[in-house]
């Protein structure tokens, strides 16, 4: 890393560790979208892997952050009066969601992609119909009317919850969870980097190029998509968890496939396969609906005086645009992968 | 008695109607060029799909390299010792060069998701060798320069090159290259040439399937000829060019 | 969730329906499969074609049936005859949706047929996206009831049900289905689709119009789709913006059943899943129900005293049989019932 990386690198940390208390400045409101834009950032990275790395087109990966985030919910609420601390329940959560993501998988990957495509999207919808209905003959999940009163993390005396005040500055809940997500997402960068440049991550981008090469060349094509659903399902699941903890409510509604469109709208637009573009991307369009909601609507009612388009309906039409101008103008995404000559030819970071 | 390295007996392959393949025979010896050759339509790349696993055959066995070869699956035949090339070249087209060859490599290489991810003292030097070996083939197939261009950048010939480097990387006893010099000029053919050559002096077993008879009959060691589907002769060159079958079948498939 | 869903049982005990009641599930199977049937053609002969999975299909038999929706509104209190009005509103969706379906193809799929797989895929559920809010946009978020202008008479057979909109459904689709068989196996046109659906190469060196004949098959399946749309607005009596989602899913599933890019596949897959769909509905949660089964004396015998039941999976899991056909079909007949081999192939 030359030192204008670094010293670029190093800056934008101090920002973002100073990022939440500006927003705290402007309301509590700000600190929880980032906290949200964060999340979405881990879903994006997560699918990347999936979709990205590994070319599966997989339309149903809200149903991994559900899993993670019922298992959390279950775990940890008075639904069935358990309370186990977030760091067993996070693991638990990401094996629950890798063995739905291979269950899944296993009967679905030796298909075309497109067929690929299909069932997990046929899946989003199954799990929430089952999370929706699983309130009998049993009450497992409370139905439509979800679980609530979710406990926050707990790690030690740090309830994450309540305000703590530090050196003059105030700690909120809220910010609290950033930093927490700030770690979960430089762990999972790590990971991502790691496996990129690894064995495995090879066999991925081998797979997405060329299937029949990759068979060719001795690569057991089903066992590795299998490991790359795996992989983004577990994260999809770890994202689950923290949701929950952060919402303190889960319930079917939030995890309608617009969630799974949302997360591809991400992967798509930011640059499939290059971390970095879909970061970007994730928080693009992370703040998208915020920046509708507080351009739109008060333009409506300054030229209509009443409110003539939703402001939500706008997100998924430019979710949608999205996707559609992408792939016909930038099909790489706005910040493509590219395999730099120097990042290789270098070793690795 | 020279060592056989594949030993084939009765492939059979039937596509609907078609019999594509019938009861064919065949022995590859070790250290040797084989090559297949025969009319347009004669069954040459069906049965190299057979022989890789990318085709399931509805009869017959292959043996290799002493042991019933399982032809179930493609990583498996390349796990047993078998690579190949394909006629329409395949590359992982937005991968480097380098890269190309390091994904050959996956076959002899064991690193899983954790050791990766915890980036393990044994993956970093598996990761290492597997560089190295990369480099290394690289520069054997004569495209050292171009390491680190995408592989879709590279030209025709050198694309041919990288596939075979790739092929290489698998470590196999067998290399199988199907119609290496189509789409190739005068010049380029000679340096494949000499590089096929090289390989077998390297001590490796070629299967050569190739159009291109005048290659084929000054390069292999052995050749056999398919026409609609069955073998008519299997000889050294000289002795197939004389060969009155085969004379009427390349005759007979030019004045259809 | 339809008004003549009459045949749920979910009262009753006996363990083994009556005739009657089989008999009205099999009949609202065969008109909810005849719509599938119908949407499912879209499916399979733009894939048949292209090989593309066309997402915004569903999307497109909604649109039909807002389109239907506002004419009928519209005309409903003109004083003309009832008839004229439906016929009038599929006038309307029909056209429509034909544009829409050359639309969608011309702007969204010409441009990426020689892009990597992954891009028309994702286009396609854009599309279906932008469709979907679209309509929200203009016909709102709230349910429309879809007009019953039509005086819709039951007629009893075998002690079961049918009224004149299910019969009415399952004539027009028969027609559809035989129009669409004539115009494919007996028409000049129909030839070149299906040259160009064996090999789009070849039929071009013969002369056939290859991007003609793709945006036929959009054009046509949207046509049709338009109708089983309106077909299906009248049957549940509502429309809504979402109604083409869960429907796609469901004619999609039908056309794999089948085999899909083949178009007998695609009618008989479709009403085999309507019939699945409707006996699953029906039965599913006797059957599941614990309270009928031999454990049931143990633990659960208080709970089962007394009418109590212990249902595992009751109709509110209809949408989930679909989709599990889907997959089963898929693991274990990828090439579904008529069609070839589906799974990546060298």
């Amino acid at each position: 890393m030359s030192p204008r990386e670094k010293f670029g690198l190093a800056l934008i940390a101090v920002a973002l560790i100073a990022l939440p208390f500006v927003l705290a400045a402007a309301g509590t409101a700000w600190v929880r979208i980032a906290n949200f834009a964060v999340l979405f950032v881990l879903l994006s990275l997560g699918l990347n892997i999936v979709v990205g790395y590994a070319g599966l087109l997989d339309l149903g990966y809200v149903a991994f952050y559900a899993v993670g985030a019922y298992v959390y919910a279950l775990l940890a609420s008075p639904h069935f009066g358990l309370h186990l601390p977030f760091w067993i329940i996070l693991p638990i959560g990401a094996a629950v969601a890798c063995v739905a993501g291979v269950i899944l998988g296993a009967p679905t990957l030796r298909l075309r992609g497109d067929y690929l495509a299909i069932v997990t999207l046929g899946f989003g919808e199954i799990v929430r119909i089952f999370m929706n209905n699983l309130s009998s003959p049993v009450n497992l999940t409370n139905g439509p009317k979800g679980i609530n009163r979710i406990d926050s993390f707990q790690l030690g005396p740090l309830n994450f919850s309540a305000s703590d005040t530090l050196a003059g500055l105030i700690f909120s809940g809220p910010i609290k969870y950033y930093y927490f997500l700030l770690l979960v997402l430089l762990a999972v960068i790590v990971i991502n980097r790691r496996l990129q440049d690894s064995r495995i991550g090879r066999a991925w981008v081998a797979i997405r190029e060329d299937e029949v090469a990759a068979k060719a060349s001795g690569i057991n094509t089903r066992n590795v998509k299998l490991l790359a659903f795996a992989m983004g399902a577990s994260f999809g699941g770890i994202a689950g968890g923290m949701f929950a903890a952060i919402q303190g409510f889960v319930s079917p509604e939030s995890f309608i496939l617009n969630e799974s469109i949302m997360v591809l709208s991400m992967v798509v637009l930011g640059g499939m396969g290059n971390i970095w573009g879909v970061i970007a991307g994730a928080v693009l369009l992370s703040f998208v609906p915020e920046l509708l909601r507080y351009t739109v609507e008060p333009a409506q009612m300054a030229l209509f005086g009443k409110l003539l388009v939703d402001p939500e309906v706008l997100r998924m039409l430019v979710f949608g645009l999205a996707l559609v101008l992408t792939m016909r103008f930038r099909p790489a995404g706005l910040w493509p992968e590219t395999r730099h000559r120097r990042e290789l030819s270098e070793g690795r970071t | 008695m020279p060592d056989v390295l594949l030993d084939a007996r009765n492939i059979g392959k039937r596509f609907g109607g078609v019999q594509a393949l019938k009861d064919v025979s065949l022995t590859i010896e070790s250290g040797e060029i084989y090559g297949l050759i025969g009319p347009n339509g004669a069954g040459k790349t069906t049965l190299f799909n057979v022989f890789t696993g990318l085709y399931p055959r509805d009869s017959g066995e292959v043996r290799f390299a002493g042991a019933p070869l399982s032809l179930d699956s493609p990583h498996a035949v390349a796990a047993a010792g078998i690579a190949r090339t394909f006629q329409n070249i395949r590359l992982f087209g937005n991968m480097t060069a380098l890269e190309n060859v390091m994904v050959g490599r996956h076959v002899r290489t064991r690193a899983g998701v954790f050791s990766a991810i915890l980036r393990t003292r044994a993956e970093r030097v598996e990761e290492a060798g597997i560089r190295r070996r990369a480099e290394e083939l690289l520069y054997y197939v004569g495209i050292a320069g171009h390491a680190d261009d995408l592989a879709r950048q590279l030209s025709y010939g050198d694309q041919r090159r990288l596939e075979i480097a790739r092929a290489l990387a698998t470590e196999p006893k067998l290399l199988a290259l199907d119609e290496p010099a189509a789409g190739m000029n005068a010049t380029e053919t000679t340096a494949l040439r000499g590089l096929i050559a090289g390989l077998r002096d390297d001590g490796l077993t070629v299967l050569l399937i190739e159009h291109d008879v005048k290659l084929v009959m000054g390069l292999c060691d052995r050749v056999a000829v398919l026409d609609y589907g069955e073998k008519i002769a299997e000889d050294v060159p000289a002795a197939v060019r004389a060969n009155p079958k085969v004379i009427e079948a390349y005759l007979g498939a030019s004045t259809a | 969730m339809s008004p003549l869903d009459a045949g749920t049982v979910s009262s009753g005990f006996e363990r083994f329906p009556t005739m009657d009641i089989l008999l009205q599930q099999i009949i609202n199977g065969l008109t909810t499969g005849s719509v599938y049937a119908v949407v499912a053609l879209g499916y399979t002969m733009v894939y048949g074609v292209i090989q593309l999975i066309n997402f915004a299909h569903g999307e497109v038999v909604m649109i039909g049936a807002m389109v239907a929706f506002s004419v009928i509104t519209s005309l409903a209190g003109s004083g003309l005859p009832p008839l004229a009005i439906v016929l009038a509103g599929v006038m309307a969706a029909v056209p429509a949706c034909m544009l829409m379906g050359y639309l969608l193809e011309r702007v969204a799929y010409r441009p990426l047929r020689h892009a990597p797989r992954l891009a028309p895929l994702i286009t396609a559920i854009g599309m279906s996206i932008i469709l979907q809010h679209l309509a929200l946009l203009v016909w709102g978020r709230n349910p429309l009831a879809f007009p019953q202008i039509i005086d819709n008479q039951v007629f009893g057979i075998g002690g079961a049900a049918i009224s004149s909109v299910q019969i009415a459904i399952i004539l027009m689709s028969l027609a559809m289905m035989a129009g669409l068989s004539w115009f494919v196996y007996r028409t000049r046109f129909g030839i070149a689709i299906r040259a160009t659906a064996e090999n789009v190469h070849i039929a071009g060196l013969m002369g056939v119009n290859a991007n003609r004949v793709i945006a036929a098959t959009f054009v046509i399946g949207a046509g049709l789709g338009a109708v089983a749309g309106v077909m299906y607005g009248s049957y549940y009596g509502i429309a809504h913006y979402t109604m083409g989602f869960s429907l796609g899913l469901k004619a999609f599933s039908a056309a794999v059943l089948g085999g899909i890019g083949n178009i007998a596949g695609a009618m008989l897959g479709g009403i085999l899943l309507g019939l699945v769909e409707a006996l699953g509905t029906g039965y599913v949660g006797e059957f599941t129900d614990l309270c009928h089964w031999p454990v049931a004396h143990g633990w659960l015998s208080e709970r089962c005293a007394d009418g109590g039941n212990f249902v595992l999976f009751g109709s509110n899991y209809q949408d989930v049989f679909a989709f599990l056909m889907l997959i089963l079909v898929l693991v274990f007949r990828p090439s579904g019932l008529l069609g070839e081999r589906v799974s990546e192939r060298a």
